[in-house]
């Protein structure tokens, strides 16, 4: 390790500070309180999530991050109203939720474009779901369409498109039904490095410029703090909330602030509580080697 | 050059040229057997066709008789110093040669049957047609929307598929004598006999692949605001309707092979009764004709409802058979 002296991931510049406290005043769009979740399997009592408790405020962007195994799928899923909780209750706007609704638009890492609508069709669905006419329906997924930049594809079907396109698709197809918030479940999973870089400053710009208050799950350390006001850190077995972390990172987002200390301080804290040194459960890659390669032929060090 | 592409890698598409004519070679080869069989002497031919019954006492000229029944009573003529039969090699009489069949089914379209009481042969495979397609329509007016809610709904499944499983178990042709009993001697008990053959897998096989729609589609359909009807028919119907479709056509076929029984019951009728009639007959090159009709019939039908199917479904990127 090279000894880069880091500030503190919670040193904040009075401007983000500023930024914070502006956030904090705002009406809160989501709470959730006290939220568990046991599995049964095989007769044993697995627990997913524990008292889990969060608000997020209008406008703001928050992205969950945890171990594998910490329950961010299984919280996501109960958010949209796709499972039920055990314990612990969903607010929307103060009213609890239940069962899934348009209210949550949701963006799903496996492609869920229904593939035999073309792409116009597929942002109509959600509009002609709750009784639009054909007619205003259509007319406002040319708009979203145009928002994610693919008109140009809006009578392709979904096998004509790339990965990165289809969930511009899933996200303009979530926004048309306006929804209060916006959730997505490691939407850029999927996709390439290069194309989920171009994916993330797209995210970015349409959340800037439309009132919408995202609650984003990834695994992807930079994509979490890149993306985020704040995020939530899970921890696993059970999924409980570990930190959360207000990033020191200013606004407007772009990919080149990756390497700015702030940045790299909050990687790192992110890093720390993810992959603690000696974690139980992680997998052993102190692996028993055997050489066989020719004495002194040696790619490390030049003889 | 350019070099060809390879003959036998694992799942690689044949080149189009070399598909046209490996299609052709399927129905080629068989042939081949065929003509091999009825024109060359040596490869089977175990009978003698006799031209001169000589001084044999029941030989007739024209008769067909077993090589070793021609030798021996040769033997015997020739010990009593009679004169000799005479004949050639021949195929036994079930064994028409490709010509006969060709001839045969070529005179079936053209000349009037002999008996004032038969039907043509197009009259007879139209009573078919009528009896399939009453018996397959009927079963997928119950069977494909069964299915489809066996498939989407639990309550359902639990409700109808134990018995519809123990159902299919039951031999379809094991009705035959109730349909009558109940339907009367006609078409009725024979569409009824193809729907019970049919309809019990057609629940089974839909509900299958109505569950092998894609989970995530629906819960994306349900964030969206789609309720309960919508669901099933904004999602589930059009989701699975290439699956559907394909085994529609799968079905189908399953619907011919019930028929010959069906059309046994009663009154024997359609493409059956002609078949047995000629048999009766031993005109076997109609015969032969007619199964070879029922063979061309299946395979346009199915040839014509899969380039349908490419039109009718654009989003399907699911391989079909090749000749399709």
């Amino acid at each position: 390790m090279s000894e880069l002296r880091l500030p503190s991931y919670l040193d904040q510049s009075p401007a983000v500070r500023e930024r914070f406290e502006a956030l904090k005043r705002r009406e809160t769009v989501l709470e959730v309180k006290g939220l568990s979740k046991v599995f049964q399997s095989n007769g044993k009592t697995v627990a997913a999530l524990k008292d889990i408790d969060f608000k997020v405020h209008r406008r703001e962007f928050v992205t969950v991050i945890g171990p594998s195994g910490c329950g961010k799928s299984t919280l996501i899923r109960i958010l949209a109203g796709l499972e039920s909780a055990s314990d612990g209750q969903v607010l929307l706007d103060g009213q609890p939720v239940h069962g899934p609704g348009p209210d949550r638009g949701m963006v799903f890492q496996s492609y869920t474009l229904f593939p035999w609508l073309t792409v116009k069709k597929n942002v109509m669905f959600g509009l002609l779901a709750q009784g639009q006419s054909g007619f205003t329906a259509e007319r406002e997924a040319r708009q979203w369409i145009e928002l994610v930049g693919l008109d140009k594809f809006i009578d392709a079907y979904p096998n004509q498109l790339s990965g990165g396109m289809k969930q511009r698709v899933a996200i303009a197809r979530a926004l048309a039904n306006k929804p209060r918030i916006l959730l997505m479940d490691e939407p850029f999973g999927a996709l390439d490095a290069q194309t989920r870089c171009k994916m993330q400053s797209y995210l970015l710009e349409i959340w800037r410029n439309i009132d919408i208050t995202a609650l984003f799950i990834t695994h992807d350390l930079d994509e979490a703090v890149l993306l985020a006001d704040r995020i939530l850190v899970l921890k696993a077995h059970p999924g409980e909330v570990q930190e959360l972390i207000e990033v020191p990172v200013p606004r407007p987002r772009h990919a080149n602030q990756l390497m700015t200390p702030e940045f790299l301080a909050t990687r790192q804290r992110l890093d720390d509580l993810i992959h603690p040194p000696d974690a139980e459960g992680e997998e052993d890659t102190n692996l028993k080697m055997v050489r066989l390669t020719r004495v002194g032929d040696d790619v490390e060090v030049q003889a | 050059m350019r070099a060809s592409a390879p003959w036998f890698a694992p799942r690689v598409a044949v080149p189009r040229n070399r598909a046209r004519w490996l299609t052709l070679a399927s129905f080629l080869l068989p042939l081949l057997v065929w003509s091999a069989v009825s024109y060359l002497p040596f490869v089977w031919h175990p009978v003698i066709d006799i031209d001169e019954p000589g001084d044999v006492s029941y030989f007739r000229a024209g008769m067909l008789v077993e090589r070793d029944q021609f030798l021996i009573e040769s033997d015997k003529v020739a010990a009593a110093g009679g004169a000799l039969p005479t004949g050639t090699r021949a195929n036994p009489v079930y064994l028409p040669a490709p010509h006969q069949v060709a001839t045969a089914f070529y005179t079936s379209f053209t000349e009037a049957p002999t008996r004032s009481s038969e039907l043509w042969l197009h009259q007879s495979l139209w009573n078919s047609i009528q009896v399939i397609f009453w018996g397959f329509t009927l079963s997928s007016l119950i069977g494909v929307p069964l299915g489809i809610l066996c498939g989407t709904f639990g309550t359902f499944s639990r409700l109808q598929e134990p018995f519809v499983e123990f159902f299919r178990y039951l031999p379809a042709p094991a009705f035959g004598a109730l349909a009558v009993a109940i339907l009367g001697i006609h078409d009725a008990p024979k569409i009824a006999i193809i729907f019970i053959g049919t309809f019990f897998q057609q629940v089974l096989v839909i509900a299958n692949t109505t569950r092998k729609l894609d989970v995530p589609l629906l819960e994306a359909a349900m964030t969206l605001g789609a309720r309960r009807l919508h669901l099933l028919f904004k999602v589930v119907v059009p989701g699975i309707l290439p699956d559907l479709y394909r085994d529609q056509r799968i079905l189908l076929g399953w619907a011919w092979t019930y028929l010959i029984v069906a059309e046994l019951i009663g009154t024997s009728s359609g493409i059956t009764w002609f078949i047995t009639q000629q048999a009766r007959y031993r005109n076997f090159d109609n015969v032969f004709a007619a199964i070879m009709m029922i063979g061309i019939i299946g395979l346009i039908t199915d040839m014509a409802l899969a380039r349908l199917g490419k039109r009718l479904f654009p989003w399907d990127s699911s391989k079909d058979r090749e000749y399709a």
